[in-house]
């Protein structure tokens, strides 16, 4: 991870690590988790579900920092954060 | 999600089992939703004494969707019913979660008179500007020049501006979030669950279905971009400088809370003078 200033205690927290799993019979591809997602994690993809929406993809998983926004935002329940602790983020 | 400590999950409240639900694509109310149970899990109220009482509309729906006592009440009446059975029985946290339609109209007169009662009830108004269930009707909030199928030229009612309404009738806690800031919307509800007194919510949604699609806002994620870009946080705003216009700006932020004797109070001291045994300690000891 980038810093612009470099933190004091930065050998001491192990930044959080999210892993991201979703729902997709829930999906109904509205696109609020792929737009507020503050480290662009998810995308929308070519997969569909049964129903047609378009499905999306945890493409940048590495970089989750388990926020929970997208969980949060979602409007159909179909995205759950799970955290995993102790992996460091790779460059931004 | 697990093991975070600012965070609570809301499987225990959500009924999994009704999922998918019938919100539309890009429809706000499910955020809404999730940031409720978020805030309602935080607060720590006891979930056995929590009734969520909804009335008629998409957002009415919401009573079915949470494993809680809730009540689906008639169009408009969310509020008397919530009332009732706050009367009968004062331990309850009664929530009402209702649209601007069946709040602010339907059931404008009982919002008013549990405001200027001071009835302790949160309410959580979600404002889509539109009757979304019955066909994308002209509702009392929405904006001027908005179309709507039933303004197909623009609106030219002047729409209600709900935290003033709230706040002239008395309410004691009156917010406005959008859809859009989840985070700060379940702080707000939080501390609207644990004023006592009546505290009003009021969390502008996206309709992308009824009102964006003829408002130049095509999908739900148009009008949450539009939430973020023209969103003005004015805590302490006077709540007669929150007009809503159409593609303006909204402003929002916690707007009022003040302390204020609730009914129950006020009716236990008036008339635990004539009926002692109605007196406010008697009344605690009875339920202790
Ligand atoms: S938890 Fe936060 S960082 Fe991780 S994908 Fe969701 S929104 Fe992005
Ligand atoms: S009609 Fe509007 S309010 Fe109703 S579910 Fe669809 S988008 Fe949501």
């Amino acid at each position: 991870m980038k810093y612009w200033r470099k933190p004091l205690d930065q050998d001491k927290v192990k930044p959080v690590h999210g892993r991201i799993i979703l729902i997709n019979e829930r999906c109904k591809g509205c696109g609020f988790c792929v737009k507020f997602c503050p480290r662009n994690v998810l995308e929308e993809s070519e997969r569909v579900n049964a129903k047609g929406y378009h499905l999306v993809d945890a493409v940048k998983e590495d970089e989750c920092v388990a926020c929970g926004l997208c969980e949060a935002i979602c409007p159909d329940f179909a995205i759950k954060v799970e955290i995993e602790n102790a992996k460091e983020p790779t460059g931004v | 999600m697990s093991g975070n400590n600012d965070y609570t999950q809301i499987d225990n409240l959500l009924r999994e089992d009704r999922m998918p639900h019938i919100w539309c694509p890009g429809c706000g109310l499910g955020s809404v939703l999730h940031s409720f149970l978020t805030a309602l899990n935080k607060s720590e109220v006891p979930l056995d004494k929590v009734s969520v009482v909804s009335g008629i509309g998409c957002t009415g729906r919401t009573a079915g969707y949470v494993k809680l006592d809730s009540f689906h009440t008639t169009h408009g009446r969310a509020i008397p019913f919530a009332t009732g059975l706050k009367l009968a029985n004062p331990e309850l946290k009664v929530i009402v979660f209702s649209g601007d339609g069946d709040i602010g109209s339907i059931g404008g007169n009982h919002l008013i008179h549990a405001a200027r009662r001071n009835m302790d009830l949160t309410v959580i108004c979600v404002n889509n500007f539109i009757y979304g269930m019955t066909g994308g009707q002209v509702a009392p909030t929405t904006p001027l020049n908005a179309r709507t199928s039933t303004s197909p030229y623009g609106c030219f009612d002047r729409p209600f501006n709900l935290p003033k309404l709230v706040t002239a009738a008395g309410a004691t806690y009156v917010a406005r979030w959008t859809a859009m800031h989840v985070r700060r919307l379940e702080k707000a509800i939080v501390e609207a669950l644990l004023k006592p007194g009546f505290s009003f919510v009021e969390v502008i949604a996206p309709c992308p279905t009824q009102y964006g699609r003829k408002n130049r806002q095509s999908t739900g994620l148009a009008q949450m971009d539009y939430y973020k870009e023209n969103s003005i946080i004015k805590h302490g705003a006077d709540t007669k400088d929150v007009d809503i216009d159409l593609n303006g700006q909204i402003v929002i932020g916690k707007f009022v809370d003040i302390e204020c004797p609730t009914f129950y109070d006020l009716q236990t001291e008036i008339l635990g003078k004539t009926f002692p045994h109605m007196s406010k300690t008697q009344a605690e000891e009875a339920s202790a």
